[in-house]
């Protein structure tokens, strides 16, 4: 074929589109590409913007702001130690005790249970997910939290010889109650993550150490948990964001007392806490107003390293394979 | 053959140390496994026990909260309906935007360093805490009192943010699944990229990406904190975004702190309708997942 046969005027090919029918394509291209940087501007806009908010706080009290211990609102003064301890503390319990159950449930689901089981009792598990935390909060105030109280009575007194655990007086609403539901709500996501992990385990590893002739729990403490243990702490440590960003069961559930507790069973606060309980009293108050900011500051920049380190743990863990997006953002989309 | 099957018979039974230890970690992770569904249960059971008498209480749907501190509290319509509308006006942002990242990165970005960054941050976006979300559209809207202090919309922007990871991670995930020979085949028969993208990729996903984004509005529908900061609350039922609303996990929220009987009898019967929400939409959402699956 000559070229005349292929050119139309203007020197471009036949096959060639013209500029105006690409246009569209470049449009959309573009649109979308905009829309993606667009929220990488967004997040870093909002964090100026929080440090704009809280820079009378910082400017105020410094490193006492996180060290100090005393927060004091009717006198304006925002130490928030026994804020950061507060969440701190509960977070730990959350891990101690959910941390534990998730991965055994795990465990279960992807090498013990039955196949015909498994899908059911997955969902279930992620079901857990779906109650919202006001949910959790209003269970934990009428019920939970009553009937643990003669429990917890008991504990405190029978072990008050063990320095924070006991010897004091029990509040209904204390840090163990709030670590408890904690612990709860983030069970479904730990769990998932640990169910995706244990799942990129090579099967070959575990027929070979089947066929030496291990149990099927010596195949599960030998090939299955050394290959997952960095993925399964990432996804401890995305509960442990999770736990420390909890607000309202957490409100609800911890005693709302600004004051260093002396034990387990004492009241406490935390900063995400104390924003949602102190925001409408704060309004008048520039400077309650800019600590409760600050705190919010804390909170985010204390999440976004979890969340950092959290990812980099999965993603070592799942040896390069890229865990699917659905288990990363706590919404388990039906196994296969 | 004869051979193997000897040396099969002469090999050592597993001792009885190793099969206990096996039997008991067994028990121990089915143990765990029905300690982790206890919550969940018994969470449903209580709902079930004392919210049901408000459901069947009268006019529980059809009133509004009065404030009155004696004799009936009112129902909790304009919950139920803040809450729909302040959650379909953030799927109706966070759905089309968090669709359309999502095929820049599979469609466009893929392996590109700023698909990359893209991608991560969208995933740190997952682990900022709802509450920090509702600051940052105080900070931004609230404060400067754009259209009114506290108002529905900004409520739907807060949530809308909550709700666009999800969306964007389970759409990209989708996304992938459509077999690239599709789209070459479409791209080799002269369809340009956004006719390819409108006519080949979208309709092939539309039933994982309505599910996703279902996931998504479960999870909008429940969330308390980032509510306090933006649209405040009211009594009256309202159709008018810009105003402040009732929401059914505010409505919650401030019933628990009541001391009044009657008030926490409606709390629990509002949990129980906020809870049957998220699991109809949920439910729907694994429905389609399903269904789609067997086709």
């Amino acid at each position: 074929m000559g070229a005349s046969a292929t050119t139309v005027s203007g020197g471009r090919s036949a096959l060639e589109r013209s500029p105006l029918s690409r246009l569209p394509d470049q449009l959309l291209q573009w649109i979308l590409t905009a829309l993606a940087a667009a929220i990488l501007v967004l997040i870093g806009y909002f964090f100026v913007r929080l440090i704009g908010q809280s820079s009378t706080s910082i400017n105020h009290f410094g490193f006492s702001f996180v060290f100090g211990n005393n927060w004091d609102a009717a006198h304006n003064i925002f130490h928030a130690l026994p804020l950061v301890v507060g969440t701190l503390v509960t977070s730990a319990i959350a891990l101690l005790l959910g941390v534990p159950v998730a991965i055994a449930a795990a465990l279960f689901l992807t090498e013990i249970c039955p196949r015909r089981v498994r899908g059911p009792l997955a969902i279930v598990v992620d079901l857990l997910a779906a109650v919202p935390s006001v949910v959790w909060g209003l269970w934990g105030v009428f019920v939970l939290a009553p009937k643990l109280l003669p429990a917890e009575k008991w504990f405190a007194s029978t072990f008050s010889f063990i320095p924070w655990l006991g010897g004091g007086t029990v509040n209904l609403y204390n840090y163990f109650i709030a670590g408890l539901v904690l612990a709860i709500m983030i069970l479904p996501i730990v769990s998932a993550i640990a169910r995706e992990v244990i799942s990129t385990v090579p099967s070959q590893d575990k027929e070979a150490s089947l066929a030496l002739g291990a149990t099927r729990w010596e195949m599960i403490r030998m090939a299955v948990l050394p290959y997952s243990r960095s993925g399964i702490t990432g996804g401890a440590m995305l509960g442990l964001g999770r736990a420390i960003g909890e607000t309202i069961a957490v409100v609800l559930l911890i005693g709302s007392n600004p004051i260093l507790g002396k034990h387990l069973f004492s009241p406490g606060y935390s900063l995400a806490a104390v924003i949602a309980n102190e925001f409408g009293e704060a309004a008048n108050e520039p400077i309650h107003k800019s600590a409760l900011f600050e705190a919010g500051l804390v909170l985010f920049i204390l999440t976004l390293l979890i969340n950092i380190a959290a990812r980099w743990f999965v993603s070592r863990g799942t040896h390069g394979k890229r865990v699917a997006g659905g288990a990363m953002t706590g919404v388990m989309l039906e196994e296969t | 053959m004869s051979a193997a099957r000897m040396s099969l018979s002469t090999l050592p039974a597993v001792s009885p140390r190793r099969r206990r230890t096996d039997r008991i970690m067994r028990g121990l992770l089915v143990l765990a496994t029905a300690v982790a569904l206890v919550p969940l249960v018994l969470v449903i059971y209580y709902l079930l026990k004392k919210g049901l008498s408000s459901w069947t209480s009268g006019g529980f749907f059809s009133s509004d909260p009065n404030g009155n501190f004696f004799g009936n509290p009112g129902g909790i319509r304009s919950a139920i309906f803040g809450s729909l509308e302040i959650v379909g006006l953030a799927t109706a942002i966070a759905v089309p935007i968090g669709i359309a990242v999502a095929l820049y990165l599979t469609e466009y970005g893929r392996e590109s360093r700023f698909a990359d960054v893209v991608r991560y941050f969208v995933d740190v976006m997952t682990g900022v805490p709802s509450i920090v979300f509702g600051l940052f559209i105080y900070i931004v809207l609230v404060i400067a009192k754009v259209g009114g202090a506290f108002t529905g919309w900004k409520a739907s922007l807060a949530v809308a943010l909550l709700m666009l990871p999800i969306v964007v991670r389970s759409a990209e995930v989708v996304l992938l699944l459509v077999p690239s020979s599709l789209r070459e085949a479409a791209l080799a028969l002269g369809a340009p990229r956004w006719r390819v993208i409108a006519r080949v990729v979208l309709p092939t996903s539309v039933s994982g990406l309505t599910t996703g984004s279902l996931l998504a509005v479960a999870r909008g529908m429940g969330e308390t904190a980032p509510l306090l900061f933006t649209v405040s609350t009211a009594f009256a039922l309202t159709g008018n975004l810009s105003h402040q609303m009732n929401t059914l996990p505010v409505q919650i929220y401030t019933d628990i702190q009541s001391p009044r009987n009657a008030i926490e009898a409606r709390a629990w019967g509002a949990g129980l309708t906020l809870v049957a929400l998220v699991l109809i939409f949920n439910l729907i959402a694994r429905l389609i997942s399903s269904r789609s699956r067997m086709a």
